[in-house]
Parts: structure tokens; C-alpha cells; sequence
């Protein structure tokens, strides 16, 4: 199988910047889309794709394969851009992204291109969709394990929430949710704490537009692995940049039976890119042709 | 062809049909949100209980599961009633099932005003709407429990996503068992020259009892049920157009975006021909027993009767 097992970490972080590279460049290409919550959850996809899922991109609905839900949709790029590194196709369809004619649209659409598991866009729908999955694997005695990928924005979706409950009720042990938790969401910060500094308002019940014109405390999701324990779920929390600590994540998760595991990885909305790095302006919007050349420069091997 | 023998509810064809299918061997799945006895697929869940999923009163949930088990090669069947599904859960309903065009069959029962008692919050009249606006779902609203069963057949043996619509009520029974369903075929129930009456669901016998009443005046009266909504027959509706001049539409559910809607559309584009609209007139609903609300709200064979008199008029002024 093409899964490439024992990659070295160095080989993890080149083929990381290589993905880097491809967002800032579709991205820039087009004029839109969102790299920086794409940039974020980089790393959790090479540890996925390189060193833990079975796949095989000549055979993309071979029955057997591990499931990779990305339920942030909106995080297009880094999905194509790891399917591309993966084999599932050239990338240099990647420049193609968001044109019309291509079959890489703005937001995932199912099996466009083949090996994207699930359409998404509308936040919260990724973990009732791993659960079908999981259990339709239980019923036909397939080992595949799914692993769902989850936004900030995602946990705040009710839907989420109800799927974490049914999947832990069916003591379901096939799904792993992991939540890049970049703490930025499409209109500012999703929760004060992490960003104390920022400012120098007083913590207040509630959200606030900050002097950026950004929402400060959209939403808080803490204690976001206690939420998740008190579900059902086994919980851990790593550093989503360290590929040591996520592989060690995931391969503890695949062990742990009788209940899901859900993974929260601490990451950095825009990682690799300095002056996207925790800017909730870059959720939505590409680097100009100038940025793009920085960019590049610090995601240089 | 058509005869009143008994009663019984078009939601009660579900669990029934599902054991039968599942016998058969197809490989059907039903994802239940806490509804599933009233809906009768808790049946099929006492049958193969490997196959019936619980997952609470969580209808988004519910719809997401649905499409990944179809995703992974099932037949998946979510049933709730109307108001909850799509109404609680469209989006998913939308994005999960219709744009991947999943193998997934929504059983909606409880719809219409005639849930009666439970009142507005619980009567679904703007269902079909939703589900007629998303692309590659087929919608069958069955006018009695022998084309609930074959409308579940259908949506079984055919691949890609299904709305079925049942009710509450015991309402009468107007097929034989020899009826056959047939997607976008709108069974002719009464041939006519002078007027078409097309109704669906428990509107059909009510269509037929109008038209009874219009034969005693002399007025031939075609009658259609347009159960298969989606894909629809414009053959039958432009005959209707074409040979009888003029439209009565009959329909528990909102005048925008139904049945009516639907006619008015064909017809406008081919055949322009007067047409009565009958069903909920932008308006919602109240308690009160299901017949009694279809007398309310102007539902019954003598409104129809009415409507068609008031088209025969225009048409021969």
C-alpha cells in the first residue's frame, strides 16, 4: 500500500512544505480561498497520509481503506494539495483550483477529485458522516479506521456535539476526531483565553469587535477535551506541529477500544507563513502576488 | 381500477415493506430518531436489530449517518416526521445526500394538516417545497398505503435519493393490490372532458369523491394523482391542459411551492390553461381533528366541486 510507514520526520516536514507551498500558490492563483485554517491543519494531514492511513490512490474506493472526513471544508487546499503529494493525482491540477472547468471547487465536493471522502462546507456535518461510515464497517467486518478532521467552528455546530454523543453511545472505537484547533475562526477569535494579550479589554460575558475590526471571543469551546471526556470520549491533547507528538496521538487513539477517541491539536491558524500566522485575515483571503514571494521564501527547504 | 375496501395509514407501509425488502436480501439500514415507532420502522428494528440505528432526537445527526453508511454501499432509510425532517435538518439533507446524490430514502410521515390535533408547530405545508428544489431527489407523496408500499419499493430498488411522504390518519384505501407505481406516471383515476382535477396524497379520494359530485351535474371530471411529484408527468398534465382546458390542484401542503406550483409551471411553458389552486392559502394551520381541519381550511370533495364549477365559467365566458 502507498501509506509509507516509519517516514522519517524530516521527509514529514519537507513533504509539509511542499503542501505549504501548493496553498500559498492555488490560493494566490485564484485570488481566494482559505489558507489559513488550510495551513493550520497541515501537519495533522502529512502525519495521516504519510505515516498512518491505508489508501491506495490507483484504487480510491477500495473497501478497505482508512477514511480521512474533512469536515472544514473550507480547508479545500490543504486536501487537494495532500491527495496531489499522495498520488491521487498531478499538481499541477492544484493551479486549477476554484476555475471554472476544474474539478477542485472552492469548498470539498464528494469524489471530485477522486479520494475526497465527503463533500463539506457547511460546518459540523463530518463526525455524523464518520459515524454511517464506522458503523457500516462494524456490519460488513471491515478494519478500517476513519479519522475526522474538525475546525473550532465545527465544535461550535450542534450537529457535532450530537454526533459525538451517538458515536460513543454505539461505542463505536473506529472513529478518531481530530480537532485543529487554531483557535481563529471566519470572523476573528473563537475564544479570549488563548489570545489574553491581545488586547486590553477586560474579559466580559460574550463577544466584542477588537480595534482590527476582528470578533474577539466568538465562542469559547473550553474546557474543549473535558466537553469531549464528558461525551464519552477518550481525549488527548498534542502539539498539531509536532509530528512526533500527532503520530504518537493517533497511534494511541487506534489502540484505545470501546470508545472513540477524539485527538485536540493545538495548532497555529496560518502556520509556516509568518504574517498569516494567527491574522484571522488570511481565513478567508489569498496573499497578493508580493506576499505570495515571502511566503514562498519562508517555506523554502 | 380504483375501490374504497378499508382505512389505514400510509405511514404504516413502512416497517412492514422495509422487513419484506430486507428478506428479500437487500441490504437496507434504517437510522432512527426517537420516532421510529410512530413512523413503523421500529418494526423493521425488532427484525434485524443490527440494521436499526439509534441515534436519538438528533434529525442533522441522523441525516449524516444516513448518507455515510450510503456512502459505504447500504441502502439507507431515515425515517422522522415531516416537520423535523427536512425541516430540522435541510442543510444536511442538501449537502450531504442531494449534491453527493447518496443512496438515501427520507420516509417524512405526520405530514400535512392532517396530523391534526398537534396543531401549526407540527403540521409540515412547506416540505415538498424544500424537497422539490434539490436537484436529484425523486419526491412521492402516495394517495393510500398500497402505493406508500410501492413508492418504498421504488425508492428501494433504485439507486440515489428519495422523499416519501405518509400521514398520520387512517384515510381510505383506493388501490387494489395489483397497483403497480410507476415514477414520473400519474395514474389517470377517472377519465374527463370538461375539467382535471390533480390532487395528491389524501387529497386524491377527495378528488374523486368532486368529481362524483360533478358527474350528478353532468360536468365530466378527469381525475389525476400526481403522486410521483418528482420526476412528474408533463405528458398527463399537458393532455389535461390541451383536452380538458382547465386545472384544479388539490394539495395539504402551501399553495407556493407544491403541487400547484408544479402544474402551473409545466403548464405555463407548454399549454396555459386556468387553474384553481387549492391547499393551505399561505397560512398556517391549527388544532383541531384531521377532517374537521380539511373542512376548515376548504380541503373537501365540495371545494374542489366548487373550484372546478367557478374554472368551467372562465372557461366559457
Amino acid at each position: 500500500m502507498a501509506s509509507i510507514s516509519g517516514a522519517s520526520v524530516p521527509e514529514l516536514e519537507r513533504t509539509a512544505r511542499r503542501i505549504r507551498r501548493h496553498i500559498v500558490r492555488m490560493t494566490t492563483e485564484v485570488n481566494s480561498g482559505h489558507p489559513g485554517g488550510s495551513l493550520s491543519s497541515v501537519d495533522i494531514l502529512t502525519a495521516l497520509y504519510f505515516h498512518v492511513l491505508r489508501y491506495d490512490p490507483k484504487k480510491p474506493t477500495w473497501p478497505e481503506r482508512d477514511r480521512f472526513i474533512m469536515s472544514k471544508g473550507h480547508a479545500s487546499p490543504a486536501m487537494y494539495s495532500v491527495l496531489a503529494e499522495a498520488g491521487y493525482f498531478p499538481s499541477e491540477e492544484l493551479m486549477t483550483f476554484r476555475k471554472l472547468g476544474s474539478r477542485l471547487q472552492g469548498h470539498n465536493i464528494m469524489g471530485m477529485p477522486p479520494g475526497v471522502e465527503m463533500s463539506a462546507g457547511a460546518l459540523g456535518m463530518g463526525l455524523s458522516f464518520s459515524l454511517g461510515l464506522a458503523l457500516a464497517g462494524r456490519m460488513d467486518n471491515l478494519d478500517y479506521h476513519v479519522y475526522c478532521l474538525l475546525s473550532d467552528g465545527d465544535c461550535n455546530e450542534g450537529q457535532t456535539w450530537e454526533a459525538a454523543a451517538a458515536t460513543s453511545h454505539h461505542r463505536v472505537d473506529t472513529v478518531t476526531a481530530i480537532v485543529d484547533y487554531n483557535h481563529i475562526q471566519n470572523d476573528g477569535f473563537s475564544d479570549y483565553t488563548h489570545f489574553v494579550q491581545r488586547d486590553g479589554h477586560g474579559q466580559r460575558p460574550g463577544g466584542w469587535i477588537d480595534d482590527q475590526g476582528h470578533t474577539v471571543n466568538i465562542l469559547s469551546l473550553q474546557p474543549l477535551a473535558d466537553r469531549w471526556r464528558a461525551f464519552g470520549w477518550n481525549a488527548q491533547e498534542v502539539n498539531g506541529h509536532q509530528f512526533t507528538e500527532i503520530i504518537d496521538a493517533l497511534e494511541k487513539a487506534k489502540q484505545h477500544k470501546g470508545q472513540p477517541s477524539v485527538i485536540i491539536c493545538q495548532t497555529t491558524k496560518g502556520k509556516g507563513v509568518s504574517f498569516m500566522e494567527n491574522n484571522p485575515s488570511f481565513h478567508g483571503k489569498a496573499a497578493t502576488k508580493e506576499q505570495l514571494e515571502q511566503a514562498l521564501k519562508e517555506l523554502a527547504d | 381500477m380504483v375501490k374504497e375496501v378499508r382505512t389505514e395509514a400510509t405511514r404504516a407501509a413502512l416497517g412492514p415493506t422495509l422487513i419484506k425488502l430486507a428478506q428479500k436480501g437487500l441490504d437496507i439500514v434504517v437510522v432512527d430518531a426517537d420516532l421510529g415507532v410512530s413512523t413503523s420502522a421500529a418494526k423493521f428494528g425488532k427484525e434485524f436489530p443490527d440494521r436499526f440505528i439509534t441515534v436519538g432526537v438528533t434529525e442533522q445527526n441522523m441525516i449524516g449517518v444516513a448518507a455515510g453508511l450510503a456512502a459505504s454501499g447500504k441502502i439507507a432509510f431515515a425515517s422522522s416526521f415531516a416537520v423535523f425532517m427536512p425541516g430540522h435538518c435541510f442543510d444536511q439533507v442538501r449537502m450531504a445526500v442531494a449534491q453527493p446524490n447518496l443512496n438515501v430514502k427520507l420516509v417524512a410521515s405526520h405530514s400535512g394538516i392532517v396530523v391534526g390535533e398537534d396543531g401549526a408547530s407540527a403540521q409540515a405545508l412547506e416540505d415538498l417545497s424544500l424537497m422539490l428544489s434539490l436537484p436529484n431527489f425523486r419526491v412521492i407523496v402516495p394517495a393510500d398505503v398500497v402505493q406508500a408500499e410501492q413508492a418504498i419499493e421504488t425508492a428501494a430498488n433504485n439507486d440515489g435519493p428519495f422523499y416519501i411522504r405518509t400521514v398520520r390518519p387512517k384515510t381510505p384505501v383506493i388501490y387494489d393490490n395489483g397497483h403497480q407505481f410507476a415514477l414520473g406516471k400519474w395514474d389517470l383515476l377517472r377519465p374527463g372532458s370538461d375539467v382535471t382535477v390533480i390532487a395528491v396524497g389524501v387529497l386524491v379520494k377527495a378528488a374523486l369523491d368532486a368529481a362524483e359530485l360533478l358527474a350528478q351535474e353532468g360536468v365530466s371530471c378527469r381525475v389525476l394523482n400526481a403522486a410521483s411529484l418528482k420526476p412528474a408527468d408533463t405528458e398527463a398534465t399537458l393532455a389535461a391542459a390541451v383536452e380538458t382546458g382547465a386545472i384544479v390542484t388539490a394539495e395539504d401542503h402551501q399553495v407556493h411551492g407544491g403541487l400547484g406550483s408544479l402544474v402551473a409551471q409545466m403548464t405555463a411553458r407548454h399549454t396555459p390553461v386556468p387553474i384553481a389552486f387549492l391547499g393551505m392559502q399561505d397560512c398556517y394551520g391549527v388544532s383541531g381533528r384531521w377532517d374537521e381541519l380539511l373542512e376548515h381550511f376548504h380541503l373537501t370533495p365540495q371545494a374542489i366541486a366548487e373550484a372546478a364549477r367557478e374554472l368551467l365559467s372562465r372557461k366559457s365566458a
